[in-house]
């Protein structure tokens, strides 16, 4: 366990160097941050002292190691719009984002489970095949439509959920800024973690129903049938613990197809989280702003997955970590 | 007991709907960067002081001049304009409004970055007593007061010592505020929302204004911005795409209103890099080629006017018969006359991010082009990327938009047409490279003409002498689109540069 851990610490320290190498060449191909600080009146040489005074005129490798130097304490750089240390901007939008995952995630868990085993034990029944219909139809619609069509059937047509924005929000213990406890702060999460949860719902779905039907003629399951157990143990925790396996992996990969969702999600509902952030920060060519973002959400992917290595030790002990995984 | 309970309880929910019905919940496609209104000169930073300081004077309806915080103004020579201010009026932060502010704030807008260039003109301010001031301009200039229009006064005695200007830094004046004007600020998250209160000692009284609050939310994409309206989260939007335009005006309880403004779109011609524009005849069979107003109607959706010159019909130097021009075999004849019968191959580059449409306009250009043989290889750039080529002037044909500043045409041709010249700033943005000497002296001899009918001879010389030599191809002035409720008369308030003057916004009673 711990070798396995170790190993992957340094696996990680690796993704990171990569990821920060790339993050940070982008830089100065996304446009010109000069260009968007100052009014097109301001001469070539207020935009020269500008510009060195940023230190955007020494070469690649003396501004990477710069970088990278400040990096590893902590530091990745301030934000040219907002004015601050770029850690300190996406922490504060971490809150709504990871909210937003939540909902959407406890969505999919809810909503996707039940529907999943009810396709599989039962594939003729009309309501089973109702499921497969909408589900592949789930998968083929670019979520921003689905975004869209839900804003205007719900915000705009029957007036019940607003259309964009967090709403009231509440502090918790002066660190978290949560939407959760309050009657208007959980109507405004309503449309955007649905559509998010619509997006990535049909692939759990076919997955849940996939898997449990191939677990169902195995060899168990057969003699736990003729060994008298009741139905629902045979289904919920004989062949559903077994399906999740394949399901806890995919799951890790979907988590950052998650992250770029909330991107699209956000921009649509004008969620202030880290998507909608780093949108933004695109836009602007707050170039600090968006390396951050990406080496940030990076971890997160990293972590996530580590996570996941571990999760699936839990739910399969045959899976033996040290020798996985590499 | 109860009962009365109740019937307070009643009342306080009555006082408390009446409260809440002068909240203007607004979203517009920015938010100011920086609470300094001398950090950025941008739309949005103009917009932000109309709330929380006070103009000298401003423009009105009709394109006048409006007295605010200067109640009248006299001009003693060509050089000098006195101004008389209001008396007993008082900041935000509780100190007495003078001229030494005026003075202060006048000093600092001629060091900010962005605002130095239009101030350089003002040579020094004198203060006569508390309440008069005189400006001394460097030269004899006719736009003195219109640059006047941006002096909003700032709090002399709150600013005083960390007051410095740091393009995207973190200083005293980005943080904190303190002006005369109808709103302050409450509170702030940059990007996401601002929320401002009427300010309770406000001077002018008179103002038929009842907002008491005002909560900012920029949005900046097109269709959450409408759904936000639709769906009555906000009362008041800007700006509406021109496809959304009739939907929005189908929709019950929401007014469109819309007001051509005076920002010009246009395409260069580089002749630096083309010899074949060199050619006045090739520039000319382009003007004709490109259908202005159909640009207009089909993909403006009709919202913007149809141009064939630089200045809109509010400046000086519009011309009035010049008309944007269409007539395709004549221009097929001047491509065959210049020797260019089979066509030429060219780049253009184009925003698709910074105008309206910027990257269908484009598209259709370059189809209207390939109709008299001149094949574009067309190339669209998100904003950031696309103004960092249009300095180094990249493509042989590229697009621009300007707003004239001084809300005069002189500002378009000293910009766009004069020839380049990097120390005066003159020719910034001409990226045609077209340098005609005489236009250049009618454009300096326009900036110091005190006499009111040569100047506008003048100006209205430069802009036949720019559509005789066809120097670019103007395609249309855009239009300003607001939405709102119905009980939110913005069409009192709105004007053609875009600063609402929400002090006087009202809003009616349901």
């Amino acid at each position: 366990m711990l070798i396995f851990l170790l190993r992957r610490l340094i696996q990680a320290c690796f993704v990171m160097i990569i990821i920060s190498v790339i993050s940070f060449a982008i830089q100065g191909n996304l446009g010109d941050p000069i260009q968007q600080m100052v009014s097109v009146t301001a001469s070539q040489d207020e935009r020269n002292q500008l510009r060195e005074s940023l230190g955007l005129n020494d070469n690649f490798i003396n501004q990477y190691w710069r970088f990278a130097k400040k990096a590893v304490q902590g530091d990745l750089g301030t934000s040219f719009y907002y004015k601050k240390p770029v850690l300190e901007v996406i922490f504060q939008k971490v809150p709504a984002t990871l909210e937003l995952a939540f909902c959407a995630i406890l969505l999919i868990i809810f909503v996707a489970t039940p529907c999943g085993v009810l396709a599989a034990i039962k594939p003729k029944n009309p309501i089973s095949r109702l499921i497969m219909i909408v589900s592949s139809i789930g998968l083929s619609v670019p979520i921003f439509i689905v975004a869209i069509f839900m804003v205007y059937f719900f915000s705009i047509e029957w007036n019940v959920a607003p259309s964009f924005g967090r709403g009231e929000t509440t502090e918790i213990l002066g660190l978290w800024e949560s939407g959760l406890f309050t009657k208007d702060g959980l109507s405004h999460l309503l449309l955007p973690s649905l559509s998010l949860a619509i997006a990535l719902m049909p692939i759990f779905i076919r997955l849940i129903r996939a898997e449990m039907m191939e677990v169902l003629q195995s060899e168990y399951i057969r003699f736990a049938w003729s060994k008298g157990l009741s139905t629902p143990r045979i289904y919920f925790i004989h062949a559903l613990k077994n399906t999740m396996l394949p399901i806890i992996t995919v799951g890790g990969i979907q988590a950052g197809t998650l992250v770029a969702y909330t991107i699209l999600t956000e921009t649509i509902f004008q969620w202030p989280g880290m998507g909608f952030l780093f949108m933004d920060a695109v836009s602007r060519v707050d170039t600090p702003l968006i390396s951050a973002y990406l080496i940030v959400v990076g971890g997160m992917f990293v972590m996530t997955n580590t996570l996941v290595d571990l999760v699936y030790g839990l739910v399969n002990p045959t899976v033996r970590l040290a020798s996985h995984g590499i | 007991m109860n009962i009365k309970v109740m019937i307070a309880g009643c009342l306080a929910l009555l006082l408390l709907s009446k409260a809440s019905a002068s909240t203007l919940r607004m979203a517009f496609n920015a938010d100011p960067i920086s609470l300094d209104p001398h950090e950025h000169l941008s739309e949005g930073t103009l917009q932000f002081s109309h709330l929380v300081f006070d103009p000298l004077l401003r423009w009105n309806k009709q394109g006048q001049f409006e007295s605010r915080l200067a109640t009248k103004w006299q001009r003693l020579d060509s050089r000098t304009i006195r101004f008389y201010l209001r008396q007993n009026v008082t900041f935000h932060s509780g100190n007495k409004f003078s001229a030494n502010d005026v003075a202060y704030t006048i000093n600092r807008l001629k060091i900010s970055p962005d605002f130095r260039a239009m101030f350089d003109t003002i040579d020094s301010t004198s203060i006569i007593d508390d309440y008069t001031i005189d400006v001394h301009a460097t030269t004899p200039n006719p736009l003195l007061l219109n640059i006047m229009t941006y002096v909003f006064p700032m709090d002399k005695t709150f600013y005083k010592d960390q007051d410095q200007i740091i393009k995207y830094g973190e200083t005293f004046a980005s943080r904190n505020v303190s002006g005369t004007g109808p709103f302050t600020l409450v509170s702030r998250e940059l990007g996401s929302r601002m929320e401002l209160k009427r300010s309770p000692a406000y001077w002018d009284t008179k103002s038929v204004g009842n907002v008491d609050q005002i909560i900012l939310t920029p949005i900046r994409a097109d269709s959450t911005r409408l759904a936000a309206l639709l769906s009555g989260d906000v009362d008041f939007i800007f700006p509406i795409s021109p496809i959304d335009i009739e939907r929005t005006k189908r929709a019950s309880g929401i007014q469109v209103v819309t007001l051509p403004s005076t920002r010009i779109l246009l395409l260069h011609m580089n002749q630096n890099r083309r010899e074949e524009f060199q050619d006045i005849r090739v520039r000319k069979a382009i003007n004709l080629a490109i259908n202005q107003s159909l640009i207009v109607e089909k993909i403006q959706k009709g919202y913007a006017t149809p141009a064939g010159q630089l200045s809109s019909d509010r400046f000086l130097g519009y011309v009035k018969n010049l008309k944007p021009e269409y007539d395709l075999a004549k221009a097929l004849e001047l491509m065959k006359e210049a020797g260019y019968e089979k066509g030429f191959r060219i780049s253009m580059m184009a925003p698709n991010n910074r105008y309206l449409n910027d990257e269908k306009i484009a598209q259709a250009i370059s189809a209207m082009l390939a109709r008299i043989n001149i094949t574009v290889d067309l190339k669209t750039l998100p904003k950031a990327q696309y103004f960092k080529e249009f300095n180094n002037k990249t493509a042989d044909i590229m697009m621009l938009g300007w707003l004239s500043d001084t809300m005069d045409s002189n500002n378009l041709f000293e910009f766009i047409i004069a020839c380049q010249d990097v120390e005066t700033g003159f020719g910034a943005y001409n990226a045609s490279e077209y340098c005609n000497h005489s236009i250049d002296e009618n454009i300096k001899q326009a900036n110091r003409e005190m006499n009111p009918e040569r100047r506008i001879r003048l100006l209205q010389q430069i802009e036949q002498a720019v559509y005789n030599d066809s120097v670019v191809v103007p395609l249309y002035w855009q239009q300003l689109t607001w939405a709102a409720k119905n009980k939110v008369r913005i069409q009192d308030i709105v004007n053609d540069q875009n600063y609402p003057y929400l002090g006087d916004l009202v809003i009616e009673d349901e």
